[in-house]
């Protein structure tokens, strides 16, 4: 079950109309390392995982659809305005013409989301690793995004992702630790 | 229901994302740290602060969550904007 809260997790305000930025900032709404990858790849993996790590999993998994909003909100604020021909000068008219305005899930260059982005493999340190792994690029992916835009509003909301990143990576690695402890336990009888 | 998005919402709302914040972070660090009484009472202390806040933000703005968990006034008001992305 899943409750809806009427807010975003963090503040988004951009400074201008910016559709080619919308372009860009399409990597992390459908792309590999993307938000919506992040939170169907940690939900999906809690069925196989240890019970002490699947809150973890949980709690991050649904973090990532608070920032898979962000990222919407700042595609559609960057792009409401924009005009079809202002669209299609910055590669945006294929998206156009199948799409409008609408959003979609796909990454910069336009390719569809797809679920072979997400590793699921059963063994409960390969999928941290992969988890890890994730939100290493999404960290790197949030830096180039930062410093290729010059609007100092937008690079504070995308700063914010990129420091959510570090602190999933850092938990991740401590789930690690944790269920490498309880497999070095020694077992009596 | 005032829906003027006055200074007062942006403030309030800022603030409930400050606290939200905190929840977060102690929710995430206390996963993988669960003996941590302190953090525990930090978590507990601030779950409190934030109902407190929703509330009032709640009274002046509307609900914040759906399926029960926040109350509506005559005529249903859930529906009504402005939606995350729109302020």
């Amino acid at each position: 079950m899943w409750v809806y809260e009427k807010k975003l997790q963090y503040p988004v305000r951009v400074s201008k109309c910016d559709p080619r930025m919308a372009k860009y900032l399409m990597e992390q709404y459908g792309g590999a390392d993307g938000e919506l990858a992040a939170a169907l790849r940690y939900l999906n993996q809690r069925y196989t995982i240890p019970d002490k790590v699947i809150g973890l999993l949980t709690d991050i998994g649904t973090e990532e659809f608070a920032h898979l909003e962000m990222i919407a909100t700042m595609i559609y604020k960057l792009t409401k305005d924009a005009t079809p021909e202002q669209l299609r000068e910055v590669g945006l008219g294929d998206h156009y013409v199948a799409h409008d305005s609408a959003l979609f899930y796909q990454n910069a260059a336009g390719v569809p989301w797809t679920a072979a982005y997400i590793q699921a493999k059963g063994d409960p340190i390969a999928d941290l690793y992969e988890d890890i792994a994730a939100e290493e690029k999404a960290r790197a992916t949030y830096q180039w995004l930062i410093d290729i835009t010059d609007d100092v509003d937008l690079q504070d909301s995308l700063k914010f992702l990129r420091e959510r990143e570090i602190i999933h990576s850092l938990r991740f690695r401590e789930a690690v630790e944790i269920l490498k402890e309880k497999r070095d336990e020694k077992i009596f009888y | 229901m005032n829906k003027a998005l006055d200074n007062e919402f942006y403030q309030l709302l800022h603030e409930l994302q400050s606290v939200d914040f905190v929840l977060v972070e102690l929710n995430l660090y206390l996963d993988t740290h669960p003996m941590d009484a302190n953090a525990i009472q930090q978590y507990n202390h601030y779950a409190q602060l934030r109902q407190k806040i929703a509330q009032l933000y709640e009274s002046k703005y509307g609900p914040l969550q759906n399926f029960g968990q926040s109350y509506s006034s005559t005529p249903w008001c859930w529906n009504d904007a402005p939606w995350p992305w729109q302020v």
